[in-house]
């Protein structure tokens, strides 16, 4: 029974608490690429720098609130500058709309051209990331780094195996929580939720019936702004700070988009948590686990892993590729492209 | 024959210009190590132009085709590891053929079995049975692969060929590969085709980085042979000190102390040697480019380049006129892959090492695309001149920048906080003018600074 115990501590540890909180994070990024998706209807190759922009005014925020000696107490401070740091992503979303998407979207151009837009703004955020900031990693997360730390569980309960639990983890699934209760919220019960809702169905019909296509793209870069904001400083605050991390963040993000169900912001957060628990599950050795699980004589010698850890990103692109052979509308049926 | 327009001749007129003025301010040395990448880039962008201007076919997996192409250097040139293939030789040879059956099995499978539910068991029962039966052979087999003398080897090296033969062995290589992806994902509408493109090539990339026992991974492969002579070599070649002392006569001439005269002849040999092997391989790389040049206009003339752009303007009605769209779609990706991967392995060539970790997408994909955006699409001489462009402008951009900032903060003190942190982050400008030239010509050129040319009948 101890035994069996272990090996559920060995799984939460090590696989169910950071696929939830690594799921969370590519689950609000996936939801704003949906969408960008649903409403624009382009692929935004400029979603992770988008976040990593976001990221990058919190951390500024944070550092300008340490220096003023202004925290919240066992909370990081980050939580303090991270309403700045949406404010100054929608910003940066609306005028990036104004200036270079919107003359696309009224010349009514190809996917794949305001693709390659969203390309060129990439580097232009990009190159404006790294020139305040640097390539260097940051660690901003303060406050009490962990709400239970492994060895005290293990006193706490006498078992073998320790589960620790870090403050940032548990604020990525709250915050999650949050915000997904309220998008979806906002989206189903709203009068402004419901006419995107109805833009993203149908462009024409939507049009007829009196909705302002502005009206709708606007409020769609304000969610998308907060999304991204958020989802880029919580995986920053989770792991680290790193500019380059967030275009390396892009494509599983697209994955999850894609795997859910593009255009479909259910999906979107499914397919999230899907890529995000397939990266770890394939890539964890489940030696540890079989020792307590199993009897003696049957042990595994070896690791008992699928994959060597390198491969993690790869892994969400062989179920990208599988997806879409099998079911290409995604998960949940997605816009059938 | 090409005819060139007068502006085509302008723009070729600019880029040569560009390499002497280049040449004349900063040093020859200078201007061929920019003019080598820039023939290079051009390459790869003309294979991104052959599948995306003729048919409409994205390919944003360029980085992983040149890493393949990257791979067949390697594999061509390296001389063979005796000692690894004894190691490790039979294993790796049993699991390849395990894994020719196995897709075998599969092919076999889908043929046989109509149901579609029972086809998708019995693929996944054989699949996992086969990838658990292979593992058995293949890890024990680069395990000891990996272990011999795994500070200079380590893997199971090459074939000990002159490195110039790996050129259309990379294209190969990226052409097999190529149709992999292309069969599993041409189906897709564009913008997901370059999303699954771009994430196959990171998993091209990740397969290179972590096979050590193949491409010696991140432990890099260095000192691959080249196809010119080495400068140490020159030094000593009487020809060559000659033809220096020849070019340079009456200059030494002036000199009247002997001693004097031989110190400026060494370092006029010194400087030479640099050059001439930068120029040989600029002339390898040049032929190269006009053998590809000639034959991708040829093809765009001809009638199947007419029927490239009949599908990529109206897929379905030219699939109402009968031709195979699929197959089509297929052949000019895996064409416009391998001339990507011809690209690769003389990138590999230029530099005499192998660094899979050196494969971003930020560089080897998205860059390559800026040029052909910049250049135009659908015409093979635009796509030369966005290659030579762009990438003219990534490597000057920080000079440039260094030199704008600098007049900018004329006025703050050497000291000062701001123009220091500009100053550090010059790098990073080229970034941002790579962003906005492709903003500035989506907006303003979008069909590229030489566009494709309308032919009528």
């Amino acid at each position: 029974m101890i035994d069996f115990l272990n090996s559920i501590i060995v799984l939460l540890n090590f696989i169910i608490i950071p696929g939830i909180s690594y799921g969370s994070q590519l689950a609000l990024g996936a939801l704003g690429v949906t969408f960008v998706y649903a409403i624009l209807r382009f692929a935004n190759f400029a979603h992770g720098e988008i976040m990593s922009f976001g990221a990058m005014i919190t951390i500024l925020f944070t550092w300008f609130f340490q220096s003023q000696n202004i925290g919240l107490g066992i909370l990081p401070t980050a939580l303090l500058a991270l309403p700045i740091g949406i404010v100054a992503t929608i910003i940066l979303c609306i005028i990036s709309d104004k200036f270079v998407f919107q003359y696309y979207r009224y010349q009514k151009s190809v996917p794949v051209v305001l693709a390659m837009v969203s390309i060129g703004v990439m580097f232009v955020i990009n190159a404006i990331i790294r020139i305040i900031i640097g390539t260097e990693t940051i660690k901003f997360s303060d406050g009490q780094k962990f709400i239970m730390k492994a060895k005290q569980f293990k006193i706490m309960t006498g078992l073998n195996e320790g589960l620790a639990l870090k403050s940032s983890q548990v604020i990525t699934i709250l915050i999650t929580i949050l915000l997904l209760t309220f998008t979806f919220w906002f989206l189903q019960k709203t009068k402004t939720g419901k006419s995107m809702r109805a833009f993203s169905d149908n462009e024409d019909l939507a049009l007829l019936s009196g909705i302002n296509p502005d009206r709708v793209v606007f409020t769609t870069w304000i969610i998308v702004g907060v999304l991204a904001c958020v989802a880029g400083t919580l995986y920053g605050l989770d792991k680290s700070y790193k500019p380059i991390i967030y275009l390396n963040l892009v494509l599983p993000i697209f994955a999850s988009a894609i795997v859910g169900g593009i255009g479909s912001p259910f999906g979107a957060v499914v397919g999230g948590y899907v890529i995000a628990f397939s990266e770890i599950m394939v890539t964890y050795a489940y030696k540890k686990f079989f020792v307590y699980i199993l009897p003696s004589s049957i042990e595994p010698t070896g690791l008992v892993q699928l994959l060597s850890t390198d491969y993690k990103f790869a892994v969400s692109f062989s179920i990208l590729v599988i997806v879409l052979l099998i079911r290409p509308s995604g998960i949940f049926k997605g816009r059938v492209l | 024959m090409i005819k060139f327009e007068r502006y085509e001749w302008l723009a070729i007129t600019i880029m040569i210009s560009l390499f002497i003025f280049v040449g004349f301010i900063q040093g020859w040395s200078v201007s061929l190590v920019i003019l080598n990448m820039c023939i290079i880039s051009a390459i790869m962008t003309m294979g991104v132009n052959i599948s995306w201007g003729y048919a409409g076919v994205i390919n944003f997996g360029v980085m992983g085709f040149l890493a393949m192409g990257g791979l067949a250097a390697v594999i061509v040139s390296y001389p063979p590891i005796t000692e690894s293939w004894k190691a490790g030789g039979t294993g790796i040879g049993v699991s390849f053929i395990l894994l020719v059956i196995l897709v075998t099995a599969v092919m076999y499978i889908n043929k046989a079995v109509t149901d579609k539910r029972n086809r998708y068991i019995f693929n996944t029962i054989v699949i996992i049975f086969g990838i658990l039966v292979i593992r058995h052979f293949y890890l024990d087999a680069t395990e000891s692969i990996e272990d011999v003398n795994p500070a200079i080897a380590g893997f199971l090296g090459g074939l000990g060929l002159p490195i110039i033969f790996s050129w259309i062995v990379g294209g190969f290589f990226a052409a097999g590969v190529a149709f992999i992806i292309g069969k599993v994902a041409l189906g897709l509408r564009s913008d997901y085709l370059a999303i699954v493109t771009l994430g196959i090539s990171e998993i091209v990339v990740s397969v290179l980085k972590h096979e050590e026992w193949l491409s010696r991974g991140v432990k890099n492969v260095i000192g691959l042979k080249r196809p010119v002579p080495y400068e140490i070599n020159l030094q000593n070649a009487d020809w060559f000190i000659n033809l220096i002392a020849y070019l340079n006569s009456s200059k030494l001439n002036n000199i009247i102390d002997v001693s004097d005269r031989q110190q400026v002849l060494n370092n006029l040999i010194i400087d030479g040697s640099g050059i001439f092997v930068k120029l040989s391989y600029a002339v390898l790389f040049l032929i190269v480019m006009f053998i590809i040049f000639y034959f991708a206009n040829k093809a765009q003339l001809s009638p199947w380049g007419r029927m490239m752009r009949a599908i990529r303007d109206n897929e379905i009605a030219a699939n109402a006129m009968g031709k195979d769209v699929v197959k089509q779609h297929l052949i000019i990706f895996v064409i416009g892959a391998a001339i990507v991967g011809v690209a690769g392995a003389m990138l590999v060539t230029l530099d005499g090492l192998f660094t899979p970790s050196g494969y971003r997408p930020l560089r080897f994909t998205f860059i390559i695309w800026i040029m052909v955006i910049v250049g135009g699409s659908g015409n093979n001489l635009g796509a030369i001149f966005g290659g030579f462009v762009i990438w003219f402008s990534w490597i000057e951009a920080a000079p440039l920048t260094t030199f704008i900032i600098n007049q900018i903060t004329v006025g703050l003190e050497p000291t000062n906080a701001l123009k220091l942190h500009l100053l550090e982050s010059v790098p990073y400008f080229r970034y941002l003018f790579m962003g906005l030239i492709l903003l500035l010509i989506l907006r303003y050129r979008p069909k590229g600074i030489i566009p494709e040319k309308v032919r009528h009948s």
